[in-house]
């Protein structure tokens, strides 16, 4: 895994993310779930392809259930976009590259 | 450019037609649409896939079908076709603004849970609303579920989510179930399950931003008397439906959607295009059988190429 894409966790969430200038995209996955293993890697790219311009990384549900339940995340993958501290815009589901893409644009 | 052949979908046919296409050196494109590996990948194990005599888990399988048609040269999109028109000898497709030529088109963009149709749920899917038990039963935890439907799918959710919910019901609108004899014997004996017959759910209650689903609306089928039920999830196991709707105004469907098939070949109406897996199959719907009309439309599609070209 590339440096440019992180591993949230309840230690440097607050930091890492809430606590970040840039846009934070957070994608909530886990082991047994087959559509995450499909859309992690896509995410992967696009953390590596925008490494200076957005912080983008991964929180797993298994290891950090209170971050997931904080967000009142409910199913996986999905997808949430912070922008100083807070969420900006949330999906549900696998998304193509170029919607998170300009997604992250938007914001 | 145009292409010689490209293929929409990613599960066991779409990959399948992929493979065959590409060592026949026709160098397919392929789509992957909006759930890559297709429904596979919201199983866990597969237990009916020959050749794997432990069992593979869904996902993974799906891994080594797209590995293997990589291999042999396809180019694979993470795009979703939205828009084709198959009315001229060039057929042509969408993805976006992104517009695609090709000689021929293969169809296996399967099925997808059908849904009630209510406007909430579509509000509400992914905050209390599901229609994949294995992929959020994880979020339940203690809580109360409830399940719409009376097939075998119906059950198989409402099996897995007693490993996580305080309380399983299922809300059917007939008297009985159409499942198989087994799986409702197992869910009948099964304590955590409820069971709330000649019922159908009518309006489910909640806000995305605001803690999502609360509760939902039970209308009784036999009386139209109407029950509020407060709730965690929703689950929904009513089948399924064919992923054909953008193909509706080229190509001869049935009355179900499913693309209709000619000459024992996957043949569609229109040359040239050719459907493959659950798409054309209300009957079989099996990941080996998408397999296996998945190689049938990269042959039939060889075929016509080459005599297009003579």
């Amino acid at each position: 895994m590339s440096d440019s894409f992180k591993n949230f966790n309840s230690d440097n969430f607050d930091s890492d993310v809430l606590k970040s200038e840039k846009t934070v995209l957070v994608d909530f996955w886990a082991e047994w779930c087959g559509p995450c293993k499909m859309l992690t890697p896509v995410i992967e790219q696009i953390a590596t392809e925008n490494e200076e311009k957005y912080i983008i990384g991964k929180v797993n549900v298994d290891e950090c259930p209170d971050i997931a339940a904080k967000y009142g995340i409910r199913s996986i993958p999905c997808l949430l976009y912070f922008k100083n501290g807070k969420v900006e815009k949330q999906s549900v589901g696998v998304v193509e590259k170029a919607e998170i893409e300009s997604t992250l644009e938007s914001i | 450019m145009k292409r010689n052949i490209i293929i929409i979908g990613s599960g066991p046919s779409g990959y399948t037609a992929a493979l065959y296409a590409a060592r026949a050196d026709l160098k397919p494109l392929l789509f992957e649409g909006s759930q890559p590996g297709g429904q596979l990948t919201i199983t866990t194990d597969v237990e009916n896939f020959p050749g794997f005599p432990d069992g593979v888990m869904g996902p993974d399988l799906m891994d080594k079908f797209k590995k293997q048609a990589e291999r042999f040269g396809t180019e694979i999109r993470n795009q979703k076709i939205d828009k084709v028109d198959f009315s001229g000898d060039s057929l042509k497709l969408w993805s976006g603004e992104e517009e695609f030529l090709s000689d021929s088109v293969i169809i296996s963009t399967g099925a997808s849970a059908r849904l009630l149709g209510l406007e909430s749920e579509k509000k509400l899917m992914g905050y209390g609303v599901s229609a994949c038990a294995t992929c959020d039963a994880f979020f339940f935890k203690d809580k109360k579920v409830f399940v719409v439907g009376g097939g075998d799918s119906a059950m198989e959710e409402a099996m897995f989510l007693t490993k996580f919910a305080s309380s399983v019901t299922i809300i059917h609108r007939r008297d009985t179930f159409r499942a198989s004899k087994i799986m409702q014997e197992k869910v009948l004996n099964n304590k955590k399950i409820d069971v709330m017959w000649n019922s159908s759910v009518v309006d489910m209650i909640g806000e995305p931003d605001a803690g999502g689903l609360k509760s939902i609306m039970v209308e009784n089928t036999l009386d139209g008397s109407k029950d509020e039920v407060i709730c965690d999830g929703v689950f929904l196991g009513i089948g399924h439906t064919p992923n054909s709707e953008i193909f509706k105004d080229y190509i001869n469907l049935n009355d179900k959607g499913y693309i209709l098939t000619y000459n024992n070949s996957t043949e569609t109406s229109k040359k040239g295009v050719f459907a493959a897996g659950d798409i054309m199959d209300p009957i079989y719907r099996q990941a080996i059988t998408a397999a296996g009309s998945g190689c049938m439309s990269a042959l039939d599609a060889e075929r016509y190429l080459e005599n297009l070209h003579i």
